[in-house]
């Protein structure tokens, strides 16, 4: 008799195993950043939840605790037979095309970088475009006509938001200028809170009255700073406008949430597919963000400003320099 | 605001270094007491990170900043209690101990703030009210002159010195060498532990992951580079710190932001170089105690 309960527990375990095969299992390997940096990697986070939620799939997620461990994370997954592992952030992009190439069934999506595998799908984002449009409401929300922009690792991409938020403020205020800071030179500088916040801080102390900030899990030192000295930030990535309500202007939103989440009902759907996807203003893939926290912020004159400019950009009338061409 | 514009900008310097040295000097005090006493002290790091932890999430539950800094100052103690037991009792080889309380510490944050807070690493943000505006600054340069008085004219500090420098003069006297070294390692426990809460309660509003960004090291860089001593330590700190401070003021001006990054590091080995005069460790430092006390 006992026996025969062990043995059907072992088959119920079974089924019970086999049932969970049949849902999609999803794995998601965030950047050092977190879960909780409340910006680039919780985007990613809620959009997969979001997918949990609603799609009914699998979800395990991990984090990177340092770069080396990226490419074991992915292999991992790879190996447990997860029907796709996406690698949220550039750091990750070697380390996929490496594990894609090895594992040619499991499908893989890529934020932020691009791997030239044919089972990756690489989601990447007109930073530059989202970045002019805040850049704008930057210039037109600054008396002083002085505006600020801290980025957090010296890098490219970030340098792609700078450039684009400088055409935006030359654009609506010809005489406007922009100070620019980075926190560091490697990875720390994305969980660098205090470090941000003095940079901040020296950026008040000259003058800016508005500074947008690209910097991850730093970010909040900037907010603490500008709530501290009564000025303006402009947050990141995921909308942060709630964090700290009447000190942040709007935040150029990324939406990797939406990008994360539309790669899962693909793959749910068995529609995916690899190649390279970028997300703009046209697709509403970046955008401004516009609540209740930061109403009282926004004139109905910059509202409208932006969302012409919005239009003007979509349509090609404005062309915003993108930092990885001009370099070129 | 002055009106005068380079009185403004000096003025935003000096405070900035201020505010930015408060965790270092915190935590280079806190190594002077570890390593005058006799003992290798590499884990100011992990203390520092546990007291910003601990400081985070007190003052998040009670909504009471002191407490927290009280609290994270107890955690920075706690860890160099078992520093203590490891290497006073069981004479473990305080380099490898220190490296493990370092990386113990890395590792236990996470695991604390996903009990509490669900999350990986990180804590929520605090609100204003529940977090500093320059009070760990007024504490420790009220705590300054105490401290080195306390250096220059005690018998304490000259048996916390005899500890590190030739402990057996000391047993002579019938003084226990173990109990000093004990009580000088939770000082520096609190010292280093306040250094961390002043991090995330003060510099920071939340406990971020890995948070301290090195500055547990640099504090020993600072102890090493001021000989040992506490005025010149100090003095060490406040220079790191302006460095950091002025490559904020310089980025953009042109000159290359990597270059002023490296100046502090470079200074020192260039210091430990014997540039500045001989730099000497407490002679007995990192030596376990004789068997018979």
């Amino acid at each position: 008799m006992c026996k025969f309960n062990k043995l059907s527990v072992f088959f119920a375990a079974l089924l019970f195993f086999s049932l969970c095969q049949a849902s999609n299992k999803i794995g998601l390997v965030l950047d050092k950043g977190g879960k909780d940096d409340k910006s680039f990697n919780s985007a990613a986070y809620e959009g997969a939840m979001k997918a949990q939620k609603e799609l009914g799939i699998e979800l395990k997620y991990v984090e990177a605790m340092d770069s080396n461990a990226l490419e074991s994370l992915h292999r991992s997954f790879a190996k447990r037979g997860f029907d796709l592992v996406i690698g949220v952030g550039f750091a990750q992009a070697e380390a996929v095309n490496k594990i894609a190439a090895q594992f040619p069934q499991t499908k893989f999506a890529l934020i932020d970088g691009e791997a030239k595998q044919p089972n990756v799908k690489n989601l990447l984002f007109e930073e530059h475009e989202g970045s002019f449009v805040v850049g704008v409401l930057a210039a037109m929300a600054s008396k002083s006509g002085k505006v600020g922009f801290i980025g957090g690792m010296d890098i490219p991409l970030i340098r792609r938001f700078e450039l684009g938020f400088r055409e935006g403020i030359k654009f609506q205020n010809p005489k406007g200028s922009l100070e620019s800071n980075y926190i560091g030179v490697t990875g720390e500088a994305w969980n660098n809170p205090a470090k941000a916040k003095e940079l901040a801080l020296s950026q008040f102390a000259k003058g800016v009255d508005v500074v947008f900030v690209a910097a991850g899990a730093s970010g909040t030192g900037v907010f603490d700073a500008a709530e501290e000295k009564k000025k303006l930030a402009i947050g990141v990535d995921s909308n942060q406008n709630w964090m700290k309500p009447g000190f942040i202007l709007t935040s150029m939103m990324k939406r990797v949430d939406v990008a994360v989440y539309e790669t899962i009902k693909e793959v749910h759907q068995n529609k995916f597919s690899g190649g390279t996807f970028r997300f703009g203003l046209k697709n509403s893939g970046v955008d401004y963000a516009l609540d209740s926290f930061n109403k009282n912020l926004m004139t109905p004159e910059m509202k409208k400003r932006a969302d012409d400019v919005k239009i003007q950009i979509s349509s090609g009338k404005i062309k915003v320099s993108d930092f990885y061409k001009v370099k070129r | 605001m002055t009106g005068l514009p380079w009185l403004d900008e000096l003025i935003s310097l000096v405070l900035a270094t201020l505010r930015s040295a408060t965790p270092l000097i915190f935590a280079a005090l806190g190594g002077f007491f570890s390593e005058r006493s006799g003992t290798v002290q590499i884990s100011l790091e992990g203390q520092m990170l546990m007291g910003a932890l601990t400081g985070a999430v007190i003052a998040l539950k009670t909504g009471n900043p002191y407490l927290g800094f009280i609290c994270g100052g107890l955690a920075g103690v706690f860890v160099t209690l078992v520093f203590a037991v490891f290497s006073l009792k069981l004479r473990m080889d305080q380099i490898v101990l220190g490296t493990g309380l370092n990386i113990l510490a890395m590792g236990l944050a996470p695991f604390v703030t996903k009990v509490f807070f669900d999350s990986t690493g990180s804590t929520p943000s605090l609100p204003a009210e529940s977090r500093f505006t320059s009070e760990p600054m007024f504490l420790l340069f009220a705590l300054i002159p105490l401290l080195l008085w306390w250096f220059a004219k005690t018998k304490s500090s000259l048996y916390v010195q005899f500890a590190g420098e030739n402990p057996t003069i000391l047993s002579s006297l019938g003084k226990s060498v173990l109990k000093i070294r004990l009580y000088s390692l939770m000082t520096c426990g609190l010292l280093a532990g306040f250094g961390g809460a002043s991090l995330s309660l003060f510099l920071a509003s939340a406990y971020s992951p890995n948070m301290t960004a090195g500055r547990g090291f640099i504090a020993l860089a600072a102890l090493i580079f001021g000989k040992w001593k506490p005025g010149p330590t100090i003095a060490a700190c406040l220079f790191f710190a302006f460095i950091d401070s002025l490559q904020v003021q310089l980025q953009g001006s042109g000159l290359p932001v990597q270059f002023i990054q490296i100046l502090p590091y470079l200074v020192t080995v260039v210091a430990l170089a014997g540039f500045f005069g001989r730099s000497r460790a407490p002679a007995a430092i990192g030596k376990p105690l004789e068997e018979s006390k």
